[in-house]
């Protein structure tokens, strides 16, 4: 896998407070990675530094393996380029806005044309080219952006929130089509949000930003389900962390004790050791207590009482006491066939790999 | 733009003179100019007094901080994120420049606008450093100050509206250049 670009030992400062430390973060080519963290958590400072916007305090910034030196050379500043949470229109019209970075780059006439066009296509707004770019709706906009940032084709494209300014059904319409139009042109792309789930749909890889410092990076499916600590559990929607001690371990099964409830789990910890166990709300089934049970793979199944249930639309969270609280989400079918109401009790049952745990203080050791 | 664009030692400094500049008196634009250049000062050996060299000296001196100011203000006034947007997209240093010009038109030709209001306006300090020679260093108004005082009104009056409608011609001109093409 090539690296494209690579933050080293990077540090950035304002008015003299830390702002960002990063010990490493690469960008593989044509991957898309993800930056997910909460507002403040030094995300959009990230993808300055990658767009060369802003100047490391410390440390180093490599493309395609050599130290970049500032200030930056322009040809090397003009293979990326970066959309912001708003639209940010330049006067004039969408075609012209689009145009800009062709005509900085000395692209003129039937070329520029061309291209314009093609991309206005590729974002579907061909039909506004000719309209004022302050004039079209949020949605629209935030397209034109895009359009103005892909027609040079640029290495690598920074989208910062680009979906965050919208309402929900204009998101819900463009995230799917931002995803299959960046695939189809094969761009290395990172993106920032703070949206577990656009995270999730747009990674290939997903590094996690707190206060400044990268917690945790790596594929979707090892951060979503292998988070390394609570905190990057809890950003990922991992709402259960339950603190266990280790029992016993054989083959890397081992058995926890949580309250007065044992849980089993695949992972390398010896007894004795003070773990969290993290499981995801959508990975445990509920049966009805006194139903009969019938035979099941899932090593666990833990009795409790239904405290609360909510509705979230198509599913439903369903809170129980087992000796802690156990969040649970079911599809509304199913809630309405275990016709499940607060007092219920009811069999949680997950399977033990569904259980991932890691030390309890470090966070660093990872089952 | 500089001063609306970059942080450095004695910003603040260079935008207060700035800003005082903005109310300079004239006159007192044209007593500065006038001791520069006369015989005795030390740029009289350049032989400008009395010149069209030296009312242009004195209304630029007038206009600079007036233009600079609104300017300044204007790009200042721009989002941070365009700034950042522009440069994102490419821009060369010139390129980026130019473009916050073109996004700030609407304060920059403003800055234009109230520039050179401030010196077609103008007697005091041409008078003093042109001497409002007949067909050398005569302007407008200079001409009606002449005309009032030895009475011939209707000249007076004539040069008057003359120095309005130009006024009014090329605010005309700004505005439409401003107004271009904006929502």
């Amino acid at each position: 896998m090539n690296t494209l670009m690579q933050l080293k030992n990077v540090e950035v400062a304002l008015e003299g407070k830390k702002i960002l430390e990063l010990e490493e973060l690469d960008v593989h080519s044509r991957e898309f990675l993800t930056v997910l963290g909460p507002t403040g958590a030094g995300k959009s400072t990230i993808l300055k530094l990658m767009a060369f916007l802003i100047k490391p305090k410390l440390g180093e910034i490599l493309w395609q393996g050599e130290k970049v030196n500032f200030p930056v050379p322009l040809h090397i500043r003009r293979l990326i380029s970066m959309t912001f949470q708003e639209p940010l229109p330049f006067q004039g019209t969408v075609f012209e806005n689009v145009a800009y970075g062709l005509r900085i780059r000395g692209i003129r006439g039937k070329e520029l044309r061309m291209k314009v066009e093609e991309t206005l296509e590729l974002l579907g707004i061909s039909h506004l080219k000719n309209q004022s770019a302050k004039r079209i709706s949020g949605g629209e906009a935030q397209r034109a952006a895009l359009a103005r940032a892909l027609v040079f084709h640029p290495s690598l494209l920074l989208l910062d929130e680009p979906l965050a300014s919208l309402d929900p059904l204009t998101k819900e319409k463009l995230e799917p089509e931002l995803y299959r139009i960046l695939k189809q042109i094969g761009i290395t792309c990172v993106y920032v949000t703070h949206d577990q789930e656009e995270a999730y749909f747009f990674a290939d890889r997903i590094a996690v930003v707190d206060h400044g410092k990268i917690l945790q990076v790596g594929t979707k499916e090892e951060v979503f389900y292998r988070p390394i600590n609570a905190k990057v559990a809890r950003f990922v929607g991992t709402e259960n962390l339950i603190p266990a001690i280790v029992c016993s371990q054989e083959n890397n099964l081992v058995s926890l004790k949580a309250m007065d409830k044992t849980l089993e789990a695949i992972a390398p910890f010896s007894p004795g050791e003070k773990v969290i166990a993290c499981i995801r709300p959508e990975e445990i089934t509920l049966k009805k207590d006194g139903a009969a049970l019938e035979k099941v793979s899932a090593r666990n199944q833990l009795p409790g009482t239904i405290v609360s249930i909510d509705s979230l639309g198509p599913v439903v969270k369903a809170t129980l006491n087992c000796g802690f609280p156990l969040k649970v989400l079911i599809t509304r079918r199913s809630a309405l066939d275990l016709n499940l109401k607060p007092g219920d009790l009811v069999v949680a049952t997950f399977k033990a790999t569904a259980v991932h745990i890691f030390s309890e203080d470090t966070g660093g050791k990872n089952g | 733009m500089f001063l609306g664009l970059r942080r450095f030692p004695g910003r603040n400094l260079l935008i207060t003179l700035v800003n005082t500049g903005m109310g300079l008196p004239p006159v007192v634009v044209g007593l500065f100019v006038f001791l520069l250049l006369a015989r005795s000062g030390p740029l009289g050996n350049l032989n400008l007094l009395y010149t069209p060299s030296a009312m242009v000296i004195a209304q630029v001196i007038i206009a600079l901080p007036i233009v600079a100011g609104v300017t300044m203000a204007g790009i200042q006034n721009l989002e941070e994120k365009l700034k950042y947007q522009i440069l994102a997209l490419g821009a060369s240093r010139f390129q980026y420049l130019f473009k916050l010009l073109q996004e700030g038109r609407l304060i920059v030709l403003s800055a234009l606008a109230a520039g050179f209001g401030s010196i077609i306006s103008e007697v005091g300090a041409v008078m003093m450093v042109g001497g409002n020679i007949k067909g050398q260093t005569r302007v407008l108004t200079t001409a009606i100050v002449l005309e009032t005082r030895q009475g011939d009104y209707s000249l007076a009056i004539a040069l008057g509206i003359i120095l309005l409608l130009i006024a009014l011609f090329l605010n005309i001109l700004f505005t439409y250049l401003q107004q271009r093409r904006l929502s």
